[in-house]
């Protein structure tokens, strides 16, 4: 395949479309397709067919405000119909040209007019199967030019230029990581993709591997030529089946096409990927477990240094990236560093895509300039919280992050301030929380959760967690006493420093910023019994009193 | 396994296509991976125990899988799955004595977005409330 090649395939994909009076993407991506949206776009193929007009029908990934959903846009006028099912299909064609289905439309112009969509900018415009039509949109470019026309050392510098920063929460400087494993001395190394979102609540990852995969493949060719590895790895979680079925034809036909493999675009540049399934592991996420894992042995981290980088997979210089960095990389190196270091704030740059959730208007996957205000976020692009209810909390970086209060939403979203409110940027879920939602309990939550995937090598992590769990029941309940916070604030910080891994390092943050924000509730709970929220049961403790 | 040319580290994706076709991971079946992969017989039964998404015992013949996910949890999940348990007489994790039904958590299905979701044999239902997944445990039971 060389780049003449590519452009032809581009154009012939284009002429093709241009044979079509009108496009009709329907979104099939999870939530979408819960809804029934396969029936709808059979419904739709089947009414085209009977009209007179050319309509091209096409499924394409997760177009973003999923809880409108089933979504459909009509393209070229891009008019986006909402909660749409079968029997809408017959008139949606015929209103083709004119007027717009009435009761379908969905205004949602302050959802998108704040986002700016860099990785996600396929979504909801291709078939997430059909190579040629993420050729059409510039796909594989930049591998090709980068290849014939830069030296790895030029891709790292255009990276570090651009100033990305590792999209799976840590916030790394990804040109630094890419510079030290180019360093690394060894002829065989290797490049891997970590798609194992453990944090519950996100599902951007997903949603880029399902809608758009290749463009994670050209990511890590491209990592691969500028580090001088051949051989790569994507780890994908195996609870999510539909992902794997997408980059496993992503890859097949990326090797038909000689994007993949030996000799790519005639240059001596050798790269192939292979998928590794995950096993329902959150602390897989973490570098040297995930190594362990695809090894085929117990996930469990290992003390750093070394780091992957210089002895990763079986002993090997290995570079690891988050799914969304992987997606970064091709429009940087498109459209240049420089474009990239201009968007977002000081230290951060770039957009990050979030997943929305919880109680919140308009759930689903959104992509905005880093430094943008929470409050924008969640107001304005989320549409505030429905119901009537008042906004409490918004929770970012799962369980290793914090909630956030009302009085802090002003400030923007960077990997710095988040960290300063003691949260962090993690992997991008962001879950709202409003009156009805109790703060004790939502960190008992959290370390529940990390109390079962702690992997139990070390043992401020393995008995400190548990210990944590019991005293946040002992509040929950109303039997805690004051003694019990003073004893879970000392636990928090002894697990913080001690543990080995990122997860038991970052297990105490819920906790921590809970405390630090909602301590009232925590009191209330000790001291009055009684559960602001109405979420704890109590009458245990009632008991006692009485 | 012969996909994997019978490579050591194929040890999980060996698991999961045991899986995949019995439903579950016998001592048996991890025995003959770990022979046939020449693993330690320790370490293919640490990584089956691992992991939580090998299951050591035979499944129902219907399952239901509330996700207990965060955004889930703020909506509501943990009371699906009392009303569930209650109603099976189960804990999580379980099967009926009948073996008809499974009652198991998921940690995240990646739907948050229509969150509480529970999977009835697979499928994806979202915003699932008590009254549905009650209906249809009594599909299931009453079959």
């Amino acid at each position: 395949m060389t780049i003449e090649e590519l452009e032809q395939i581009a154009k012939n994909v284009k002429q093709e479309n241009e044979k079509y009076d009108y496009e009709i993407n329907v979104c099939m991506d999870l939530a979408c397709a819960s809804q029934g949206a396969d029936k709808l776009k059979d419904a739709l193929v089947k009414a085209a067919e009977a009209g007179a007009k050319k309509v091209l029908v096409r499924r394409t990934g997760c177009m973003g405000p999923c809880s409108h959903g089933p979504l459909v846009r009509v393209d070229p006028e891009e008019r986006l119909y909402r909660r749409v099912n079968a029997s809408h299909a017959e008139a949606i064609v015929k209103s083709l040209g004119g007027a717009p289905v009435p009761g379908l439309q969905c205004n949602l112009d302050e959802h998108f007019d704040k986002q700016v969509r860099v990785v996600l900018e396929n979504a909801g415009y291709i078939d997430p199967e059909k190579i040629d039509d993420y050729i059409a949109r510039d796909g594989y470019k930049a591998l090709l030019t980068v290849l014939t026309e830069m030296t790895p050392n030029g891709v790292i510098h255009r990276i570090t230029e651009s100033g990305l920063r590792g999209r799976g929460g840590g916030g790394y400087p990804t040109g630094l990581k890419w510079g030290t494993v180019a360093k690394a001395t060894g002829d065989v190394k290797y490049v891997v993709c970590n798609g194992d979102e453990g944090d519950p609540g996100a599902f951007m990852d997903r949603s880029v591997m399902e809608g758009d995969p290749h463009r994670v493949i050209e990511g890590m060719a491209i990592a691969a030529y500028a580090v001088g590895a051949s051989k790569g790895f994507i780890y994908v979680r195996a609870e999510y089946p539909v992902a794997v079925s997408r980059l496993t034809t992503a890859l097949r036909e990326a090797r038909r096409h000689g994007l993949l493999g030996n000799n790519i675009c005639n240059t001596p540049f050798n790269f192939d990927v292979e998928i590794r399934l995950g096993a329902g592991a959150f602390v897989c996420g973490e570098e040297t477990a995930l190594i362990a894992s695809i090894e085929g042995r117990r996930g469990t981290p290992k003390p750093r240094p070394p780091y992957p980088a210089s002895s990763g997979l079986w002993g090997k210089p290995t570079l690891i990236n988050n799914v969304e960095t992987y997606a970064n990389i091709a429009p940087i190196v498109r459209n240049g560093g420089k474009w990239f270091f201009n968007m977002g704030s000081e230290r951060s740059k770039g957009t990050k895509v979030f997943a929305l959730t919880g109680k919140i208007a308009n759930t689903g996957l959104v992509e905005v300039p880093m430094g943008i205000k929470l409050r924008e976020i969640i107001e304005e692009i989320g549409g505030g919280v429905p119901d009537g209810h008042t906004f409490k909390a918004v929770q970012t970086g799962g369980p290793s992050g914090g909630c956030i209060p009302a009085d802090m939403l002003d400030v923007g979203v960077s990997y710095d301030a988040l960290l300063k409110m003691g949260s962090i940027m993690g992997s991008g879920g962001m879950i709202v929380m409003d009156d009805t939602s109790c703060m004790v309990n939502v960190a008992r939550f959290f370390i529940e959760f990390c109390m079962t995937e702690s992997c139990g090598k070390c043992i401020p992590c393995r008995a400190g967690t548990a210990q944590m769990f019991t005293l946040l029941t002992r509040i929950c309940d109303g039997t805690g006493t004051m003694d019990d916070l003073a004893l879970l604030e000392d636990l928090c910080s002894t697990v913080k420093e001690t543990s080995l891994c990122g997860l038991g390092q970052t297990a105490p943050n819920p906790v921590l910023s809970t405390l630090k924000y909602f301590r009232n509730e925590y009191i209330e709970h000790i001291v009055h019994k009684r559960c602001p929220a109405g979420v704890c049961n109590m009458d245990a403790a009632v008991e006692v009193v009485a | 396994m012969r996909k994997n040319g019978f490579a050591r580290h194929a040890l999980i994706e060996t698991l999961h296509t045991v899986q995949s076709s019995f439903g579950y991971l016998d001592d048996d079946s991890i025995r003959f991976v770990a022979l046939s992969l020449r693993v330690p017989l320790s370490q293919a039964y640490g990584v089956a125990t691992f992991y939580h998404y090998f299951t050591l015992k035979p499944p129902g013949k219907h399952t239901v899988t509330v996700c207990a996910g965060t955004a889930c949890y703020i909506k509501g999940a943990d009371k699906l799955i009392a009303a569930a348990e209650n109603r099976l007489c189960i804990k999580q994790g379980q099967t009926t004595p009948d073996g008809q039904v499974s009652l198991m958590v998921a940690r995240c299905v990646g739907a948050c977005s229509r969150a509480p979701v529970a999977l009835c044999d697979g499928e994806v239902v979202g915003e699932v409330t008590q009254e549905q997944i009650l209906e249809q445990l009594e599909r299931w039971t009453a079959a």
